[in-house]
This record gives C-alpha cells, structure tokens and sequence, in this order.
C-alpha cells in the first residue's frame, strides 16, 4: 500500500534481520505465553501419544515409550502470528516422521487433525507435518518443557505460525481432507505460512 | 496494551466477503483519528472512525499499522474497549486503549506523535472466541489492562440494560493504575488492588483471591480472564477453586506489546 503513516519513521529498520518474516519482530531474550485455555496440569505416567485414523496400525505411545524412539532436535526460530519471533531456540524430541512411519500413513491421506489433552485443535497438511519438519517434543533448552510452554510435549511445527504447534499435545488425526481445527474455525488460516503472513482465513 | 494471538477472525465476521473469481479488497481500512483522552498517566484512549466495518462484538480487537514513507509496517493488535453501538455496516468506531512502554516502536508513536484528524490503517474486527454476545451470565475477570476487552463487555450490559447479566473483577496495582476509574465503578465492579490501596478501602492489598469473586455464580456463566500470563494463571486457578469448569473459562494472556 501506498499510504503511510503521518510522522512514522519507524525504528532502526534499515537494519532489519533477514530472518524475520514480514509483519514480525525480534522478541528477543523473552517467549510470551498465549493460550487460550485454562492451562492444564497433565501427568507423565499417564500421558499418551496417539496416532490414529488412515493409517495402517493405530498407535499410542506412553511417556517412556516415545522417549525410547530415536531423538531428533530442531534448533532455529519461532514464528507467532501476534507478530513476534524468537530466533535460536533449542527443541528435543522425536520426529513426527519416526512417529508416522511406525504407525504407517495410507496412501489417500492428505492432512492431519493435531488434537491435544485439552479440547484444542488445528489442522496442517500431511506435507507440512512430514520430512523433517515437524516434532513431538518435551525439552526446551535442554530442561523439561514447562506447562505454560505446552509441556509435558507440545508439538513443534517451526516453519508455520506457533498456533499450529499444538500445546499438550495428545495425537495426530490422520485424515484423507482438511478439517479446520479451533482458531482455523475462529478465523485463523488452514496453513499459516509466516513468510506469506497466511494469518486469518483468506490471506 | 494489547493483545493476545489468542484471538482471531471468526468467519462470521470476516471483514471481507470472498468473492469467487473477483479480486479480493485489501482488508486495511484508513481510520481517522477521532478522539484521544488519557486514561492513566502510561495510558491513552483513541477513538477511531473506520469507513466500511462491520460492527464488532464485544471481546474484540482489531489491528492498528503503521507505514513508514520506504514502506516498512509496524502492527500491533489492541483490544476494542468501547461497546458495539447497533449501528449497522459503515462507518464504525472502535475506542484502544494504548499503554505507552518505553521503547515501544508502536505504542510510543500512538502516544507521542499521533494527533487528532490523523489515519492510521486498521484491521478488524477480529476474534471469535474472547467474545460476549450480551446475552448470558459473564464474570469477568482482568489483570490491568486486560481490563480492555471487559470493558466491552461492561459496556455493552449497561448499554442494553443487563448490567445483572455481568460480574467484573478487576485486579491493578494502585488507584493510579486503573483504567476507566470514573465509569468503571458500580454495583457490577469489584476493584481489587494488590500493591496500594485508595485511603479507607477495607480489603488490604493483595493478589485475587476466591473472597474477591461473587458469592454466587450462576452454573451456565461463563468466565472471561484477561490479563498477562501471571494474571491468567492466577484467576484461572481461583475460578477452578471456586467451582467453574474449565470448559466455561475463556482465557486471554498476553504480554506487553510495544
């Protein structure tokens, strides 16, 4: 847009970091806490991972029993779509394609219905989810993932806005379309690719 | 102050219809300034009329940009603090309420520099979830300015004559900090102070607690929580405490937005 702000120079931004998609900014040192449940107290010894719908063997994991699987790391930055981003941050966990090829995705499948402890939801293509873009993870910066952070396991989606990296996770739903999941249904887009700021239904 | 991811365009209410096949209109609407007042020494309400809006709901925020002449933006989303006023597609005008923060790219320019009969691009209304449709039993429970989108909500009970459907809590930490102080009172209010308290106030200064809510709350309210992290943990736990489920808790947290 042509248009600009009366009197706005805005600050410093000749420098701005390359890394930063439009429309966000370098939250630096802090990691701001949005959620819009009541956040839940959920307890390793019963906590499950699921992996169900079009695939070939319906798997649930226990806490010890995904931690067995064979790890996997992301570090690099995050993406909210309330326009922050924090750059360098350290995840472990497993793949979501560890996952996935154990529980054996059918060929019709498309997308994939995260669904968490709590009632949450959201929705990404299965492509999105798959080839090393995607975690189940439960330590950040080499400590337990704390609670108002999505521990005990949240999942970790970097490449697309933080909603999508569902807090609490509890399962991936396998599914052959797309099913929008809660903020998608409250205006939020299907994908939510920061790079092409996709942050309400219709970018 | 401002807001919270957890809020959202609701298809509802999506500012602009998609057409199939036709170009879609830029969502950005160039608001005029209408009205500034302070409302706290860091705080100041602007009050901006934008052409071609839907009317909001009550919860809402919207999203204010700025554009630099080499046309680098800055957005920041605020909470709309003023209640819907009935008036149909057109014209709409949306009440911020700004906190200025040290540094702050956005908020500092809002305060500093932005004048009467000025625009600003804005976006919304946006959000389906943190919403009060005027209708049901609503406590409400902020943190400071998390107080804004339950103003809303206030305002639009007393606007439509239900000001027994809403029981608001709030939770600053001197007099000095509280916004809205001359229309906030009433018998709907509870203001709860935790650092200073106004001379002869009764209650000593301290965190919320589950003394500080009503007495009775009605099985089908639902509880709007507004305020920073350490806020919404707090009240969200003396709502679990005092009975409410989960499930009728809406949370929105937010930290500082400069």
């Amino acid at each position: 847009m042509a248009r600009f702000t009366r009197g706005f120079g805005g600050r410093a931004h000749a420098e701005r970091d390359p890394r930063l998609p439009p429309g966000q900014y370098d939250t630096g040192n802090s990691w701001p806490v949005l959620t819009a449940e009541v956040t839940p107290r959920l307890d390793t010894a019963t906590w499950t991972f699921t992996i169900e719908g079009l695939v070939d063997r319906p798997t649930t994991w226990s806490w010890d029993e995904i931690h067995a699987l064979p790890p996997s790391a992301y570090s690099g930055a995050i993406h909210c779509v309330t326009t922050w981003s924090k750059f360098g941050v350290n995840f472990t966990g497993v793949s979501v394609d560890t996952l996935l090829e154990i529980a054996g995705v059918q060929p019709t499948a498309t997308h994939v219905l995260a669904f968490s402890h709590t009632p949450y939801t959201t929705n990404l293509p299965l492509a999105d989810v798959t080839g090393g873009k995607a975690w189940v993870v439960w330590d950040y910066e080499g400590r337990p993932l704390e609670p108002a952070h999505g521990g005990p396991a949240r999942l970790l989606v970097p490449h697309l806005y933080f909603w999508k990296s569902a807090k609490f996770i509890a399962g991936l739903r396998v599914l052959d379309h797309d099913e929008p999941g809660f903020w998608e249904q409250n205006g939020y887009h299907d994908r939510g690719d920061p790079w092409l700021e996709q942050r309400y239904q219709g970018d | 102050m401002a807001i919270p991811g957890s809020s959202s365009g609701t298809r509802a209410t999506e500012l602009v219809a998609p057409v199939p096949g036709a170009p879609r209109p830029s969502p950005w609407r160039s608001a005029k300034v209408v009205g500034i007042r302070p409302e706290t020494a860091r705080t100041k309400t602007f009050r901006l009329a934008v052409p071609d809006a839907m009317p909001h709901r009550a919860g809402q925020h919207c999203i204010v940009r700025l554009t630099a002449p080499d046309g680098y933006t800055a957005s920041r989303s605020y909470s709309i603090a003023s209640a819907p006023d009935g008036s149909p597609n057109g014209v709409q005008e949306y009440e911020i309420t700004v906190e200025r923060l040290e540094g702050g790219e956005v908020s500092t320019f809002l305060h500093d520099e932005v004048a009467l009969g000025d625009e600003l691009e804005v976006r919304g209304p946006i959000g389906g979830w943190f919403v009060w449709e005027g209708d049901s039993p609503a406590l409400l429970l902020g943190g400071g300015s998390g107080v804004v989108p339950l103003m809303a909500m206030l305002r639009l009970a007393r606007n439509t004559g239900r000001p027994d459907l809403v029981r608001l809590v709030v939770s600053v930490r001197s007099p000095d900090d509280l916004l809205y102080a001359d229309e906030i009172v009433g018998p709907e209010s509870t203001i709860v102070y935790t650092r200073t308290v106004p001379p002869a106030f009764s209650r000593p200064p301290a965190r919320l607690a589950a003394s500080d809510l009503p007495q009775t709350i009605a099985p089908e309210t639902s509880a709007y929580v507004c305020g920073s992290a350490a806020f919404a943990e707090g009240a969200s736990g003396v709502l679990l405490s005092a009975g409410v489920p989960t499930e009728a808790i809406r949370v929105e947290r937010f930290g500082a937005t400069s």
